[in-house]
């Protein structure tokens, strides 16, 4: 379960981007953000696996504290949280093989990883996964030769490698064409049910996240202003999350919060 | 799925395992015997160690006390830089029309090449050293031998520029009648002076450092009071010298890069 | 009816304003001024300079033709020099790795490392390997080992440069992902700075190796092993015959290299 409770980021001395946030997700939902750009969509999600360093308030999953752990005690934490990319953030020059297992860093040694000398349970989930998703095939081959759909789905299974207890997906699909990224959607549903997997996608594609997610939540500006099923998304919540403009949000009090 | 795979390799950087192996043997081999039959004087180089010890207790503290020597040294290194830089800069321009497939012909373009090719080939050291056997020691043989230099990198440079020109101006020129010159000044060589001068400003800061070398084999400049130092056991002076070419190095360096950048 | 000219009423036309003739003119008065000065102070003997052609041309007379009796033993020093290069370059690649990832900005652990990298980078690009071989042949003597430590402290500050560099152009988006997947720092730069780096290093190696090829035949001169030395003393000797053998045979050995280092960086990028 994770659970975030009010928490603020701000860059250097501005108005706050993500404002007294709170959000909890349990059991094994998919669950999309919405919202406009700027709304913080992206900072909300690197706060969680502390990419970005909250400003204050609480991160916690399956009962640990995430903002105050450092060093070894975070990297361990982040072993457990996957993410995927809207670039796709493969290594290029690295075969498919290679950017897969490095999802399993955290896990083997330090020699395993320089002399590619992989364990052999690793190989063989990252096959069953490669199989899963339709680019076993592809062990071998550069990341940099694959298509997008195809370079998404390395990404999301290195994010898989790590067994992770819950996936993050930064707009998994917005560098990718409406066909493929309709399927990346459909393989982030069925992988999140196949592995009672809570995942969590920020997503520009309203059309996309009402199909293919159980809850959406709706920003605004560094706040949820809409956390409901697809169904209850209406034009009117709509028009309330694509409004506004960030400055007037901003410079507003903070008087929804309070 | 029961049957998946647990064994997984990486492509080898050369697919070919025989090539594979004989190169990695050939490196093993080569590096092995070399090592072993490479002239080395091990007591020599042990020795050394305590020798180095001797000779950076006596450089310092850096003696700037012949700061007269050291501040001519540098002027004379700073006006071969400068001559050699002209003239290799107006000696490079006719070559590098020599050298440009698209202007010469096949003969003289053979020519061109062959200068600019053997004008890189030798270091300005061994240029150094043949002009100064032939023109006795001082600057002049130093500003000849930079000459050489210049023209090795500014023709070839130039020459690859002249290649790039687009001929519709040229073409254009000539169909309004202009004389061969007036083609020359009106098509070609607006398209290759910021080049020209970018190259020129680069190639006077390379000189100046190249200026520093030559001396040491008596070709003038402050390689010449360097080398002096050094042979005469004033590791205290050569220190303050090698000080001071890093810092006029450093400063040419800054300042030719901020000049080609405002040009361009 | 009027003309042209008439309607128009301008029949000048100059290309620049008057204050950017005023620089061009200034600009170009400098130059000339720089060389004057250059010129008149000198201290060149003037005679010497004209009869300088009449000299060249009777020292390469004396070269033809060129002399081949000792080829063997030029071969056999020329092939020490090309050791003495592939020697250095292989040990200024290992060295230089560390100092690139200390002089990096988005490697290097913190302020301090960062200048400590920056300075053994400046050092070392700013003395000529003729410098640091007067150095090292003070050191340990006349011989191979001080040509090998010069080129050597040289073409750390080169490789350096350019790999740091590199790093510094690196596409941060891998680091991020796998920083996110909880792997150490040391994982990170395995797999995601050095794949990227790989085409930079191999390239640069290659053309400092290159360099090193033509600074290695130089090296003899002050005594610091390779055919420079035989080179010298044909010259102090006198036998140009001789002298004009061995700049062929470095002449070859350059092309050569540079034939070599064309191939290796077509076949590896």
């Amino acid at each position: 379960m994770l659970k975030i409770t009010d928490l603020v980021k701000r860059y250097g001395g501005g108005d706050p981007v993500l404002k007294n946030l709170d959000l909890t997700i349990e059991g094994e939902s998919v669950v999309s953000i919405i919202g406009s750009s700027g709304a913080g969509k992206s900072t909300l999600l690197r706060c969680i696996n502390r990419l970005v360093e909250p400003t204050s308030g609480s991160v916690e999953l399956n009962g640990v504290e995430l903002t105050r752990l450092r060093g070894r005690s975070l990297r361990a934490a982040r072993r457990k949280i996957g993410m995927v990319f809207q670039g796709f953030n493969l290594v290029d020059r690295l075969t498919v093989m290679e950017n897969v297992q490095s999802g399993r860093l955290g896990y083997i040694s330090t020699w395993a990883a320089v002399t590619r000398r992989y364990p052999k349970e690793d190989i063989r989930r990252a096959y069953e996964l490669m199989e899963r998703v339709g680019i076993a095939h592809y062990a071998n081959t550069r990341a940099d030769q694959l298509s997008g759909g195809e370079r998404q789905r390395v990404g999301v299974v290195r994010a898989l490698m790590q067994g992770p207890d819950i996936l993050l997906a930064d707009e998994p699909t917005a560098s990718l064409d409406p066909k493929t990224s309709e399927q990346i959607m459909g393989l982030l549903r069925d992988l999140a049910g196949e592995l009672k997997l809570p995942v969590l996608i920020n997503i520009h594609n309203v059309a996309e996240a009402k199909e293919y997610t159980d809850r959406i939540v709706g920003m605004r500006y560094g706040r949820i202003i809409f956390d409901d099923k697809p169904a209850a998304l209406d034009q009117t919540a709509m028009d309330e999350i694509y409004s506004g403009s960030p400055h007037a949000d901003r410079s507003e009090p903070m008087r929804e919060a309070s | 799925m029961s049957e998946t795979r647990d064994t997984w390799h990486r492509p080898p950087f050369i697919a070919n395992p025989i090539l594979r192996w004989a190169v990695y043997l050939g490196a093993i081999v080569y590096f092995g015997w070399v090592a072993f039959t490479l002239p080395i004087d091990w007591n020599r180089v042990v020795e050394g160690i305590e020798r180095a010890g001797r000779i950076f207790g006596g450089a310092f503290p850096p003696s700037f006390a012949r700061s007269g020597l050291l501040i001519d040294g540098f002027l004379e290194s700073l006006k071969i830089a400068v001559l050699a830089t002209a003239g290799g800069v107006v000696l490079s321009i006719p070559i590098a029309f020599m050298a440009a497939r698209n202007i010469a012909p096949l003969p003289i373009f053979y020519l061109g090449r062959s200068l600019i090719i053997v004008a890189r080939s030798f270091h300005p050291v061994i240029v150094a050293i043949i002009f100064v056997k032939a023109v006795g020691f001082g600057p002049f043989a130093g500003v000849l031998t930079l000459i050489v230099y210049s023209i090795g990198f500014v023709a070839k440079m130039l020459a690859e520029r002249i290649e790039e020109i687009d001929f519709g101006q040229v073409e254009a020129m000539r169909a309004a009648g202009a004389p061969y010159f007036s083609t020359l000044i009106y098509a070609i060589f607006p398209q290759i002076m910021p080049r020209q001068i970018g190259l020129t400003i680069y190639q006077l800061d390379s000189n100046l450092r190249a200026s520093a070398v030559v001396g040491i084999v008596g070709a003038g400049g402050i390689g010449a009071t360097l080398a002096n130092a050094f042979g005469r056991y004033d590791y205290d002076f050569a220190l303050a010298i090698t000080i001071v070419i890093v810092a006029v190095i450093l400063l040419s360096e800054g300042v030719s890069g901020m000049i080609r950048k405002r040009i361009q | 009816m009027s003309s042209i000219s008439e309607q128009f009423g301008r029949d000048e036309w100059s290309r620049h304003t008057p204050k950017q003739k005023f620089r061009r003119w200034g600009t170009m008065a400098a130059c000339a001024a720089v060389i004057a000065w250059a010129l008149g102070s000198i201290e060149v003997v003037w005679p010497w300079v004209w009869g300088a052609p009449a000299q060249m041309g009777d020292l390469f007379g004396r070269m033809y033709p060129p002399d081949a009796t000792n080829l063997g033993v030029i071969l056999k020093v020329l092939w020490d020099t090309v050791n003495i290069a592939t020697f250095a370059t292989a040990f200024a690649v290992i060295l230089s790795l560390p100092v690139a990832y200390l002089a990096a900005q988005n490697t290097t652990p913190n302020r301090a490392t960062l200048w400590i990298g920056r300075l053994i980078l400046v050092t070392s690009r700013s003395v000529n390997t003729i410098i640091w071989a007067l150095l090292f042949v003070a050191i340990f003597g006349p011989g191979v080992v001080a040509g090998i430590v010069a080129i050597m402290f040289r073409s750390v500050g080169f490789i350096g440069k350019l790999l740091g560099e590199a790093i510094e152009e690196i596409d941060k988006r891998p680091v991020e992902a796998l920083e996110a997947t909880g792997a150490s720092r040391f994982k990170v730069i395995v797999y995601a700075i050095v794949p990227q780096v790989m085409p930079t290093f191999w390239a640069v190696s290659i053309l400092r190796w290159d360099i090193n090829l033509r600074e290695s035949t130089v090296l003899g001169l002050v005594g610091a092993g390779g055919i420079g030395i035989i080179l010298q003393g044909a010259i102090d000797t006198f036998n140009w015959p001789e002298a004009a053998t061995v700049l062929l045979a470095i002449l070859a050995l350059v092309i050569l290299g540079e034939i070599i280092s064309a191939f290796l960086r077509r076949r590896i990028l």
